[in-house]
């Protein structure tokens, strides 16, 4: 009963967030706002996370690929697909799950306990979209564009394992991400991620939004905002690959 | 004025306010006073359609407000000006910046003409040369003032202030007081208060109308407040011996 009254009640907030906005040059200023915030403050664990990741993957794929009858470029392609299909859409939207989806639900609740939400409401303004849309639209920017990044931190994070550990020399790790290369795997990835920021901002939004008590009520929507969001972002995975690829 | 006719409101199985009715009279304080507990907030919140009330109306100059649907409340709410009890001040601008939020998303004004009603309503509230600091710089008082000076802003026809004393030393609490007593008939404001601040009662209260358990248990003028026989009433006001000695000495 629990479940399908949060979906109602999410519904409800998502109908209210896409009305028409009260004044729309507060909220451009607001969608830029958010985009450094969600955006370019999360590229330095992006950058961190995807560099060591796409590491790890070559020295793996490069343990597994001992035998002399694989060619060594085999390594990039691997390095790339991986990184490409699972890690720079998935792994990374579970990550921003974590540091922006639980910083949305905290931001938000705080404001609903000390009463900032009742405060925007009494001067009419309709507090659900002025506060949530510019996020969502922010991470429908943001998130394709980490996806981006972190697919070049991860691919050059493989070079560098592989170059500096000696086992793929960079000439074979640039055939290998060359090769038999299918540009629609950026394109489903960008689908994926696109979908997940979605995700992870109206979900996390909607606990923050309806979040009642104080300080202890506010960890808590922060913790469920960003549990729910990772599971739907895993569902979606799958349900996204299954009909896209 | 502002009527309120019946209006009951529960929370799942709690029942808050019982077919409470009373009326707000214009240009004057209202005060809504009653211990912790007993409704005051809620009532506040459902007069200003924060909270949706089961049963009952609210009136503002007889436009019924509990039956409009959103867009119409907005025209309204845009004649509200509210305090919260804990200031509601946005953390995440300056002050300038609070005050200017709603000339910036509902007056036909320019960034500049913005900037200067906010710094005039800003001025009006005693606060001056603060403008670039921010909410969590701040004290409780200044917060307060800061937070009346949003509510004005817009110019309101009425404004509520919830607990405005509350958190505050006593010579800070009568500043309070005096600052929305003047504010008021300066610009001829219906204002209604809750409070359980026994100087605001004394000092600033016009029409008291006193809430206990939810119901509406009396309600009257200020000088009928030392000469009424409500057991209650006297027991909640006149709490200390000093009181019940001021009040024996004005009968």
């Amino acid at each position: 009963m629990n479940v399908f009254y949060n979906v109602g009640m999410y519904f409800l907030l998502l109908k209210r967030v896409f009305s028409k906005p009260d004044d729309t040059r507060e909220y451009f200023k607001a969608i830029g706002k958010e985009i450094v915030l969600i955006g370019y403050n999360s590229i330095p664990i992006v950058f961190i996370i995807s560099f060591f990741i796409g590491a790890v993957i070559t020295l793996q794929t490069a343990y597994n690929m001992e035998n002399p009858i694989y060619p060594e470029y085999l390594i990039g392609l691997g390095t790339r697909d991986s990184v490409i299909l699972e890690f720079s859409s998935t792994i990374v939207a579970l990550i921003l799950a974590g540091k922006v989806g639980s910083s949305v639900a905290s931001e938000i609740g705080t404001m609903r306990v000390t009463e900032q939400i009742d405060a925007l409401e009494m001067m009419g303004v309709n507090s659900a979209s002025f506060l949530i849309l510019p996020k969502i639209v922010a991470s429908l920017v943001s998130f394709p564009v980490l996806c981006i990044f972190s697919i070049i931190f991860g691919i050059a994070g493989g070079w560098a394992a592989g170059e500096f550990s000696g086992e793929v020399p960079t000439a074979q790790y640039i055939y290998g991400i060359q090769y038999m290369f299918i540009p629609y795997y950026i394109v489903y990835s960008l689908i994926k991620m696109v979908t997940f920021g979605f995700i992870i901002i109206t979900v996390s939004s909607y606990f923050g939004y309806y979040t009642s008590g104080g300080a202890l009520e506010v960890g808590r929507s922060s913790t469920r905002a960003f549990v729910s969001s990772s599971l739907i972002v895993l569902l979606f995975n799958l349900i996204l690959t299954s009909i896209l690829l | 004025m502002i009527e309120i006719k019946h209006i009951s409101k529960s929370f799942k199985e709690t029942q808050v306010l019982y077919d409470i009715s009373t009326n707000f009279e214009e240009g004057k304080v209202n005060l809504i006073i009653g211990q912790s507990g007993s409704g005051k907030t809620v009532l506040l919140k459902s007069i200003v359609g924060l909270h949706d009330v089961d049963e009952g109306n609210v009136f503002f100059h007889g436009r019924n407000f509990t039956q409009m649907d959103n867009m119409e409340r907005k025209g309204i709410r845009k004649e509200i000006g509210m305090v919260f009890q804990g200031s509601a001040l946005f953390d995440s601008v300056n002050l300038e910046q609070n005050v200017m939020f709603p000339l910036k998303m509902f007056a036909e004004m320019s960034e500049e003409e913005a900037r200067e009603r906010a710094n005039f309503c800003l001025k009006r509230v005693q606060v001056v040369d603060k403008n670039h600091l921010f909410p969590a710089e701040i004290s409780g008082g200044m917060k307060k003032r800061v937070a009346i000076a949003r509510a004005i802003a817009l110019n309101p026809k009425y404004l509520f202030c919830d607990e405005p004393n509350s958190g505050l030393d006593p010579r800070t609490s009568i500043v309070i007081d005096n600052l929305i007593k003047e504010i008021i008939t300066e610009y001829n404001i219906t204002c209604v208060i809750n409070t359980h601040d026994m100087n605001s009662v004394m000092e600033i209260g016009e029409k008291i109308v006193f809430i206990n358990q939810g119901r509406n248990w009396w309600e009257g003028n200020q000088s009928e407040i030392w000469n009424n026989d409500n057991e209650e009433f006297n027991d909640f006001l006149f709490t200390s011996e000093l009181t019940k000695q001021i009040r024996k000495s004005m009968i």
